[in-house]
């Protein structure tokens, strides 16, 4: 019997020692070094884009593919530890209240009766319930929706306030008490590295709104912020210092992330100004329901109300071919109508208008359905939850260089790497990037960059996102973390 | 002498492989101890695999060989570009053979030949870092072959026989390197068929030059196996519609079964050598040419018309062996052996479902006289690849996947010779 053990554990022996082994294993370390960083204790922080959101939802694979998990899966090479997100419990993405559903499940791209794919949402019952607190700490702290200042806010993860918009569903979800700040959570993991992507919805909400929200520029209350207002850039900058301080106050270094334009998104891009196909006959016949309307723009400039140039940009005129479409424009000047109240502040749209991607869907099709002539787009203009005009792109743009050349001189001061992510978003909008296995690009479904939301990359998106931070934070630190394979990670999913 | 003898054994346990690609060299327990030769080494049974032709000079009317081998390969994989990593954790394959000859009379001889040539067993774990190229795969072939080895003279014979070939396919892999059912699942294909058959024969010639030292060469011929009653079960795909979709340029094949066709050549296989014994001593050297070049593409057509296309543009491949047998007493015969296996596959076709590079097997053994007509045969060999930084290029998405591999296999075996 003794010998017989004693031969078992030669043989087992044996065994291991045939097991094929490399000179220089990664799987036993050593191969990556942290370089000064130490990525022990990572922890990430942000909103959506850091939650893994994609395709309108939350969702597990989504998580699953979120940037800070990429990085983390590469920060394990090199020292890094575990790193835990706050999963939902599906990958249908919905949220449930004390089971009413209070957010949408996600789009997958379904082939409609012709066969065109086109983005739905996915039909199902959502079984996550924010009722049911996950304890934690979770190393991803992304909060789909927050904005700068909802880091630092108390009680944005109190459930109380979800109904009116005062917190949030999905911090309420992982929230350590009703009381408690993303900011602080975040902080008490006394992180030893960690990442702040934050500031996009500081403008994003204004952006997807149409523009209807405010402009909070020289107002220092954020308390006071309607959900689709712009941030107070000086309100921005104190509470993003006050956030890098928290987080580094115990962490050996960070990665930071700029906001992106709002026109290098496809929610923003894909629907062309000028999307109504006419032909000669029906363009005849619809301007002749502007007559009226191009007449009196004529005499009001005649008079001297309006300029020439105010008078040729309102003038509707269709023609055979491709059409600008027909959109609201509150900037323009309010003219009393001599038949009775005003004439509408309508014009045809150019190519500085962006027409959300939220439009494509009703575009062409009948506002009311005994009106033929109700044509949304023609008979009918676009509102102004429909369009971004340069105005308000003007408004946006002020507001995003100035949060940038905040996180950019903050990144510098404190010694943390950057992520340039509003040229990386440029860069795939203009020319693409290219993979062993194509070309990345913004464009709608196809691109494979972005998810069907229009808004949030795919995981291919984020992956490539990860990757640029990993060259931020190698060439800060020194560190040589290696990248992912962009090519191994999905885009749009499929549902048929 | 003999101490001699202890420390080259003991330096060749210490360092043996396979044949390339899919070639699986373990014909026989007193072959294998001395290197996998024999083509001109007269000696038992085995000649049945080896060379034919010598059938007809053993000394006894009927000779019997059997045993089998247990096959503990690995392979681990690294690519230190993107820091992903990952070993097989391939179960035991276990090749066996089945060798018998009968002397009708001096110079003719009847034999009987059941061996196993072909096969790989490599599991890698599920969805890995080249899952798109292979999960798992479980290839095996069965040959039986009747023989006949007839004396033309007193040095010189022939021998051969045709061959039935039966054989069978499992083999996994995702579809690309990224496509999920919408819960996250990879989408992958198994395809699987048993009971492929064909035929084929191979015929030696052997030729004793003096007492001491004979001559021999033996060839195998080509078989291919064309399978098409299998099925392909497509799983995890987001298509249930039961037709293909076609979505932008993606065409997405929808879930369950289908059938497929595809080939798999068994390539010929031509074996020279010579046997030289005196006193106590045998020594044999083995040439072996394996024609290779016949596998040029992996393509497997599905009845739901979908393809899949891989080019491998295998060369030929040498293998030089060589063997030694010492008699150390009446009864314990010892034997050691060493070849060098030249891989069939070409730099930028590095597939890893069969991750070959070249080998140098060393193998020891020994044989044990229980009586008269009984011996016990043992065998170990162990294969030794260098670490090798190779890839794949023709992945249909036109990437790559590569990196570092490093393989190893040792393979104990068992037998029994019998004569009368």
């Amino acid at each position: 019997m003794k010998n017989y053990i004693k031969y078992m554990a030669l043989s087992a022996v044996l065994l291991t020692a045939c097991e094929a082994e490399l000179d220089n294993p990664i799987e036993d370390g050593g191969v990556y070094s942290s370089g000064s960083a130490d990525f022990s204790t990572f922890v990430s922080v942000g909103n959506s884009l850091t939650s893994g959101y994609a395709d309108g939802a939350l969702y597990i694979s989504g998580q699953q593919n979120s940037f800070p998990s990429i990085l983390a899966g590469q920060f394990a090479l090199a020292g890094g530890g575990e790193f835990t997100q706050p999963l939902v419990d599906d990958n249908s993405g919905g949220l449930l209240a004390g089971g009413t559903q209070i957010q949408p499940n996600r789009f997958v791209l379904a082939l409609d009766a012709a066969g065109n794919p086109g983005p739905v949402r996915l039909e199902g019952t959502a079984t996550t319930d924010i009722t049911n607190v996950l304890s934690g700490p979770f190393n991803n702290m992304g909060v789909p929706g927050a904005k700068s200042f909802h880091l630092v806010a108390p009680g944005y993860g109190n459930i109380a306030g979800v109904a009116t918009g005062a917190s949030n569903p999905y911090f309420v979800r992982f929230a350590s008490s009703t009381e408690a700040t993303i900011i602080g959570d975040a902080a008490a993991q006394n992180p030893t590295f960690f990442s702040l992507w934050i500031g996009n919805n500081d403008i994003l909400s204004f952006a997807t709104s149409g523009g209807t929200g405010v402009d909070q520029s020289g107002n220092l209350d954020p308390s006071t912020y309607g959900g689709n207002d712009i941030t107070d850039p000086n309100v921005f900058a104190s509470i993003y210092n006050q956030e890098i301080q928290a987080l580094m106050a115990s962490a050996s270094g960070g990665v930071v992330f700029n906001v992106p334009d709002v026109t290098s998104i496809p929610f923003f891009t894909t629907v062309p100004f000028n999307a109504i196909p006419l032909d000669a006959t029906t363009a005849a016949g619809v301007n002749q329901a502007y007559v009226q309307y191009n007449g009196g723009l004529a005499q009001y400039a005649a008079l001297g109300v309006i300029t020439a140039e105010e008078r040729d940009a309102r003038t509707i005129d269709f023609q055979e071919g491709q059409n600008a479409v027909v959109i609201e424009d509150e900037t323009l000047t309010t003219l009393p109508n001599p038949a009775g109240g005003t004439l509408p502040n309508i014009r045809q749209a150019t190519a500085d208008d962006l027409l959300l991607l939220t439009t494509s869907s009703k575009l062409g099709t009948l506002a009311d359905p005994d009106n033929p002539g109700s044509v949304i787009g023609v008979g009918v203009a676009l509102g102004d939850v429909d369009v971004l005009i340069p105005e308000e792109q003007a408004l946006i743009a002020t507001a995003q260089a100035s949060y940038n050349a905040t996180i950019q001189g903050l990144a510098q001061a404190n010694d943390l790497a950057f992520v340039d992510s509003r040229a990386i978003l440029n860069q795939l909008a203009d020319t693409g990037i290219a993979f062993d296995a194509g070309t990345l690009t913004s464009t709608f479904a196809t691109g494979g960059a972005f998810s069907l939301d229009g808004v949030h990359p795919t995981p291919r998106g984020y992956a490539y996102l990860a990757n640029q931070a990993i060259d931020a934070i190698n060439s800060t630190y020194g560190s040589t973390i290696p990248k992912v394979n962009i090519g191994s990670y999905g885009t749009v999913n499929i549902s048929n | 002498m003999k101490r001699v003898l202890v420390t080259s054994l003991f330096l060749l346990a210490s360092t043996i492989t396979f044949a390339g690609g899919y070639r699986v060299g373990l014909q026989g327990q007193r072959g294998l101890a001395m290197g996998h030769t024999g083509v001109a080494y007269v000696n038992s049974a085995e000649l049945a695999f080896f060379n034919p032709a010598g059938l007809v000079f053993l000394e006894n009317k009927i000779n019997a060989s059997a045993g089998g081998f247990g096959v503990f390969s690995s392979v681990a994989w690294q690519n230190e570009g993107t820091g992903q990593y990952a070993q097989t954790d391939s179960p035991m394959s276990t090749p066996f053979y089945l060798y018998g000859s009968y002397a009708l009379n001096e110079n003719l001889s009847l034999g009987l030949a059941v061996y196993t040539p072909y096969g790989s067993t490599v599991e890698w774990p599920t969805d890995w870092a080249g899952s798109h190229l292979v999960n798992n795969i479980e290839l095996a072939a069965i040959f039986i072959q009747p023989l006949v080895s007839f004396k033309i003279s007193d040095k010189f014979s022939v021998g051969g026989g045709p061959i039935f070939v039966t054989g069978n396919v499992n083999f996994n892999r995702n579809a690309n390197r990224f496509l999920t059912d919408l819960e996250g699942n990879r989408s992958n294909v198994t395809i699987d068929d048993s009971g492929v058959t064909n035929w084929g024969y191979s015929v030696g010639a052997m030729f004793k030059v003096t007492d001491n030292f004979t001559l021999g060469a033996n060839y195998r011929s080509e078989i291919i196996l064309d399978s098409k009653d299998g099925t392909a079960t497509f799983a995890n795909f987001p298509n249930d519609s039961g037709e293909a979709i076609t979505v932008g340029t993606t065409e997405i094949p929808s879930n369950g079964t289908t059938g497929f066709k595809a080939s798999l050549p068994l390539p010929a296989e031509f074996t020279i050598g010579g046997s030289y014994s005196k006193d106590k001593w045998v020594v044999n050297f083995d040439y072996t040419r394996t024609f290779w070049d016949v596998y040029e593409d992996l393509d497997i057509v599905f009845s739901n018309g979908q393809e899949s296309i891989n080019p491998r543009n295998y060369k030929n491949s040498s293998i030089y062996k060589v063997g030694f047998g010492y008699s150390a007493s009446e009864r314990i015969m010892l034997r050691a052996g060493y070849y060098f296996d030249e891989s069939p596959v070409q730099s930028g076709y590095f597939a890893p479902e069969t991750p070959r590079n070249d080998s140098n097997g060393f193998s020891a053994g020994l044989s044990y006289v229980i009586s008269d007509n009984f011996a016990i045969d043992a065998s170990f060999l162990y294969v030794r690849f260098k670490e090798i930084n190779e890839s794949y290029d023709y992945v249909d998405d036109g990437s790559s996947f590569g990196g570092d591999y490093k393989s190893s296999a040792f393979v104990p075996g068992i037998g029994l010779t019998y004569k009368l």
